[in-house]
């Protein structure tokens, strides 16, 4: 029962969030995203020693239930998405939006879709989440976004559109192969699918892989994003690149590994080796962005192009490192974003070239800057360190020249991404500040306690990763056996 | 005392944050206070176990797990640290020099805004040296190598305003990633082959070196060298070896006495102690040892060449210390570990002096770095210019001084392998006295040759930065003697204290009279090369470089070559892939799939006339195909 909390306390706060004014929406979602962080806290508390599971007749015609599950991933996930959330909250307190009750309204009700899809234990639900998770981000880009919001968005949404209805197919596809009556549970669709012929799993792999690898996205399918994270307001960007694409890896993980394993067989060598190609190919392009924005967007598909590869290796090392991840890329974007946002708002571009000097006018953030910067290329002892490695441990399959060449090319990635960041880091935060730049304040008090939650999370879980690690250890057992 | 090894990095890192979280309110006194406080506590700690580990005979290496650091099927690395005579040994040159260092900034960086800044820095990069030869694993030693490599990059980046500065510090840590990538792999081969990171076994977790030693083991000569070579690569980086040296030289944008620290003292040596820590694993992989003899060599030759014709006096000794890191990678490949761990020590107290001697007189001439406008300094800043003249003598191997001993440990135990390398070595020492007396006579003999400003101003430093000079001038001269040659004692103070951590590879024996004769060689040329320094530099005239002069003066223009060869091929393919695959190409195919579904959409629409008439023939149409196909369905 406690599970429905994590997806009525956004839906209807964020329903009720349309007909409040003023400063109500802000303080009704910080309220909301707090209970829901307590809940998810809880629900993950569980999750160390066994899964809560919830489950409700839905649509007994189709043969589909409100079947919900909340394991080490799952849970890891929602906790990932109720902290998120919050920090959005926390650091938008003193700033206004334009009609902020359906501004705040479509966050939540974008929250409540997210912890849908990572709770969803029935396959016609996940799709329902899956959408519902999507509409209101169409709406807030398209409503609150850049200049050139209209057509972004529409070929995001399109895009990704596409992706879900074939997903949808595949799995309406495998509900049918069920055993007795049409089912959607995940037990029933992993049963069907696994007891398919391998030329059948095959195709039902292309289906349902590419609604996931848009999502991702994973290179060649990545372009819908630079411009999508350009062109929306901040937050909604922080939920696209922190949650969002996790849905897409999340998927891989619960929807397509176990259920079609001779498909994943068949398609692991292409997607890994396309996986790693992105790596150096978005490193590459991130090197030449000027617009922050862009340069992190393309080096979030670096990181999750590593991840992508790793999830197809068969490795429980591997597996565990995507896991741990999965949680810690979402905390550092958050932060890499919070600080864009900042930037923005106080200089009035995200243009590198025409920033500088930071750390002499606003040290406060610079410093927050080169801790996330330095978390983001996982260096060792912050949150990004123990997962790569162990995701690079998984890549080393074999000691076949092959096999370490895959691992050496992804590796170019650790070098590329020291330079591109570091970059950043240097045309943002030293040298000397544009003129104008001496007006600007440093971090306000909410922003402060924003970004201290998520360097404090960056140092722990880069000294002591455990309790992430001992609470997806279960669900990495089961993904590689 | 060995199980409270942990309070060793732990007063660096309190020191770190105190400094760190206070450093706009804290007064510079107190952080400078704290600073070095905290270094001396851990040089303290760090004296207890010395004697312990001493007195205990050397016995094998004490384990002190503190938490488990990963854990995930098979692989179980837990935050350990391991103390044993090896790591004893740095943690005293670490702390020992890492406190007079700090000590010395005090007054050298006394008038720096960022001086609380700039203590919180240095004390994190003691926090993560000492990690780095504490581990009880290649992880926990990849973390404080990282580390390192971090506050390097802070450190040089220091004045963050200037972009040339910033640069070099950006170069120093993406040629360590690079190098780091090769150690990453290697730890990963290691992983695979092994699954363990941990040298030897301890309650968990298996011994890598017992896995390679034990009797019966059967492991392919090929594993040990790949592995062995990765780690290689990461020593490159980290140790500024060819072909990744050039980050170093750049470095002295840093602060000076981080130079001396950092760049010189400690962390360029993480290499060597990575190499010396795996004995067990290079002794079983020959070729690559022959890899890190020729390129310690040739880096200890190319460095030296370049050093001649430099004129700013901390390129000079940043060149200097490339190429005894090569010297020291040298003694690494011809399986002498432990001399190469003495000569680390030696290094470490006379270019500490060194640099912080150079400290001094920048910090007389204002700021000036270019020794075509000193001279004669020595009139105004006699303890300094007596302290660097013994590092000077220390570092060209005059009998007497530390330098001598440790560099003729090396060259002897080259010479027992490869007479031809131990040729080319000589040819390194004599090019290292020329270069070292004409920066001594260039800048503290003969007559002043800058402005009449700066002659005015000239003194000698403040009591808080001669005494560490001093102290470091002992230090190197009486450094050597723990390591007296086998001629000279019985009795070889370090060879006995590493000997249980580190075995050494191969035969290293010779007799007497020829030890006597390489001796006198190498002592005749370098004090032929003083002579010839004095004679040259003695009436120093500085004409415009020609020929190969200015190609050195040039550095072989191996960072043009760099430029050429690396940084602007990849960011013409970087912007080939931004503009053209990735905008046309990809994303072309994208909208181009959009495109044509509208554009078949626009024609489908005209189907749609709203004319009757038209319906009803497409109706007809349609039924008379469908007739048409049931009709052969059926047959």
């Amino acid at each position: 029962m406690i599970l429905i909390l994590l997806i009525l306390i956004p839906f209807l706060t964020g329903i009720l969030s349309f007909s409040t004014k003023g400063d109500g929406p802000k303080m009704l979602a910080l309220v909301s995203t707090m209970l829901s962080l307590g809940v998810a806290g809880y629900v993950s508390g569980n999750a160390f020693s066994s899964a809560i599971s919830f489950s409700q007749p839905w649509i007994p015609t189709l043969g589909t239930q409100f079947s919900l599950l909340a394991d080490g991933m799952s849970s890891m996930l929602c906790l990932l998405t109720a902290i998120v959330m919050m920090v959005v909250m926390i650091v938008n307190v003193n700033k206004d939006v334009e009609k902020p009750g359906a501004f705040y309204g479509l966050m939540l009700l974008s929250q409540a879709g997210l912890m849908g899809v990572f709770l969803a234990s029935d396959a016609l639900l996940f799709y329902v989440f899956w959408e519902l998770a999507l509409i209101p981000v169409y709406f807030l880009c398209s409503k609150w976004g850049g200049e050139k919001r209209i057509p972004v968005t529409f070929k995001f949404f399109i895009y990704t559109f596409v992706g879900s209805l074939m997903m949808l197919a595949g799995l309406i596809y495998l509900s049918l192969q069920t055993p007795g009556l049409t089912s959607y549970s995940w037990a029933d669709i992993a049963r069907a699918g696994a007891a398919l012929p391998a030329d059948k799993q095959i195709w039902l792999f292309c289906l349902i892989f590419i609604a996931f690898a848009i999502k991702m996205p994973m290179f060649p399918f990545h372009t819908w994003q630079p411009d999508t994270y350009e062109q929306s307001p901040t937050p909604v960007t922080i939920i696209l690149s922190a949650l969002m694409v996790k849905m897409g890896l999340y998927a891989v993980l619960r929807w397509l590994l176990p259920v079609l394993p001779a498909g994943v067989a068949y398609w692991s060598d292409t997607v890994i080796l396309l996986s790693v190609i992105g790596i150096v190919y978005s490193s590459c392009i991130a090197m030449m962005q000027t617009d922050i924005k862009r340069l992190i967007a393309y080096s979030s598909i670096a990181h999750m192009g590593l991840m992508c590869a790793a999830a197809f290796t068969h490795s429980y090392v591997g597996m565990h490192g995507i896991m741990l991840q999965m949680f810690n890329h979402g905390i550092n974007i958050t932060g890499m974003w919070v600080i864009v946002s900042m930037i923005e708002n106080r200089w009035g571009t995200r243009d590198m070239t025409k920033l500088g000097g930071m750390a002499t006018v606003t040290p406060k953030m610079a410093i927050a800057l080169v801790v996330i910067s330095l978390a983001s290329i996982a260096l060792p002892l912050t949150n990004g360190f123990v997962g790569e490695f162990m995701m690079f441990n998984g890549l080393l399959r074999s000691d076949s020249a092959g096999h370490i060449a895959i691992l050496a090319v992804a590796g170019l990635g650790v070098i590329l991404g020291a330079v591109y960041t570091l970059n950043m880091v240097q045309k943002t935060a030293y040298g000397t500040a544009p003129s104008g730049a001496a007006v600007a304040k440093d971090l306000s008090v909410n922003e402060y306690l924003g970004l201290a939650i998520i360097i404090s999370l960056v140092i722990f879980l880069g000294v002591y990763p455990k309790p992430l690690l001992d609470l997806t250890s279960g669900i990495s057992a089961l993904l590689v056996h | 005392m060995a199980n409270l090894v942990y309070l060793v990095p732990l007063f660096p890192l309190i020191g770190f944050l105190i400094n760190g979280v206070f450093w706009k309110r804290m007064p510079k006194t107190l952080g400078g206070v704290i600073g070095c406080l905290t270094i001396l506590a851990s040089f303290a700690i760090s004296l207890g176990i010395f004697f312990e580990v001493r007195a205990a005979g050397f016995q094998g290496p004490v384990i002190v797990n503190l938490f488990d650091f990963i854990q995930s099927d098979k692989l179980y690395i837990p935050f350990s640290f391991q103390v044993d005579a090896l790591s004893t040994l740095f943690l005293l040159i670490i702390t020992g020099v890492g406190f007079l260092i700090h000590v010395y900034s005090t007054s050298y960086m006394g008038h720096d805004e960022g001086m609380v800044k700039y203590f919180s820095f240095l004390n994190l990069f003691i926090f993560f040296m000492l990690l780095l030869v504490l581990g009880a694993n290649y992880l926990i030693m990849f973390i404080g190598w990282e580390g390192v490599g971090l506050c390097s990059y802070l450190l040089i980046g220091f004045w963050f305003k200037n972009r040339d500065f910033t640069n070099a510090g950006k170069k120093a840590f993406i040629m360590n990633r690079i190098g780091d990538l090769g150690f990453l792999v290697g730890m990963l081969l290691v992983l695979f082959n092994f699954h363990t990171l941990s040298y030897h076994s301890a309650p968990g977790t298996a011994g890598f070196f017992e896995m390679l030693t034990a009797p019966g083991s059967a492991i392919p000569a090929s594993t040990c060298n790949w592995i062995a070579i990765c780690f290689f690569i990461g020593a490159t980086g980290k140790s500024a070896q060819i072909p990744l040296y050039t980050w170093l030289p750049d470095a002295m944008a840093g602060p000076t006495p981080v130079s001396a620290l950092i760049h010189a003292a400690t962390m360029v040596t993480a290499g060597i102690y990575m190499i010396a820590r795996s004995g067990a694993l290079y002794s079983l992989a020959p070729m690559t040892l022959n890899i890190v003899a020729v390129v310690g060599l040739a880096t200890a030759i190319l460095a030296a060449t370049i050093a001649i014709r430099q004129y700013d006096i901390k390129k000079v000794l940043a060149y200097s210390t490339v190429s005894q890191l090569g010297f020291m990678f040298l003694a690494l490949g011809v399986g002498a570990y432990t001399t190469a761990v003495f000569h680390v020590m030696t290094h470490a107290f006379f270019k500490a002096l060194l640099f912080l001697g150079s400290g001094s007189v920048i910090h007389a001439m204002g700021g000036e770095q270019d020794i075509r406008k000193m001279g004669g300094l020595g009139k105004h800043m006699r303890l300094t210019q007596i302290t660097f003249l013994i590092g000077c003598l220390a570092i060209s191997g005059i009998p007497g001084f530390s330098g001598f001993f440790s560099k003729d440990a090396i060259l002897a135990n080259v010479f027992t392998q490869n007479p031809v390398m131990y040729g080319l070595g000589i040819l390194a020492a004599m090019m290292t006295a020329f270069y070292m007396f004409r920066l001594y006579f260039l800048t503290f003999n003969g007559d002043f040759r800058g402005t009449e400003d700066q002659h005015h101003h000239l003194h000698e430093s403040p009591a808080a930065m001669t005494i560490p000079l001093v102290i470091l001038a002992i230090l190197s001269i009486v450094g050597g003697y723990i390591g007296l040659p086998e001629v000279m004692s019985e009795h070889n103070a370090i060879d006995t204290f590493l000997a249980p951590a580190v075995t050494n590879f191969g035969e290293h024996k010779l007799v007497p009279a020829t030890e006597w004769g390489l001796m006198g060689i190498s002592v005749a040329v370098s004090v032929i090369m003083i002579i010839v320094a004095w004679s040259v530099n003695r009436k120093p005239a500085f004409a415009v470089n020609t020929g190969l002069a200015k190609i050195l003066e040039n550095k072989w223009y191996i960072d043009e070559l760099y430029e050429a060869i690396i940084v602007k091929p990849l960011a013409a393919i970087s912007g080939l892939l931004d503009k053209f695959v990735e905008k046309r190409g990809i994303d072309g195919v994208v909208n181009g799939v959009g495109k044509t579904v509208r554009w078949g959409g626009d024609r489908l629409r005209l189907l749609q006339s709203g004319q009757v008439g038209f319906y009803i023939f497409i109706m007809v149409l349609g039924i008379v195909v469908l007739f048409t196909l049931s009709f052969f369905w059926i047959k």
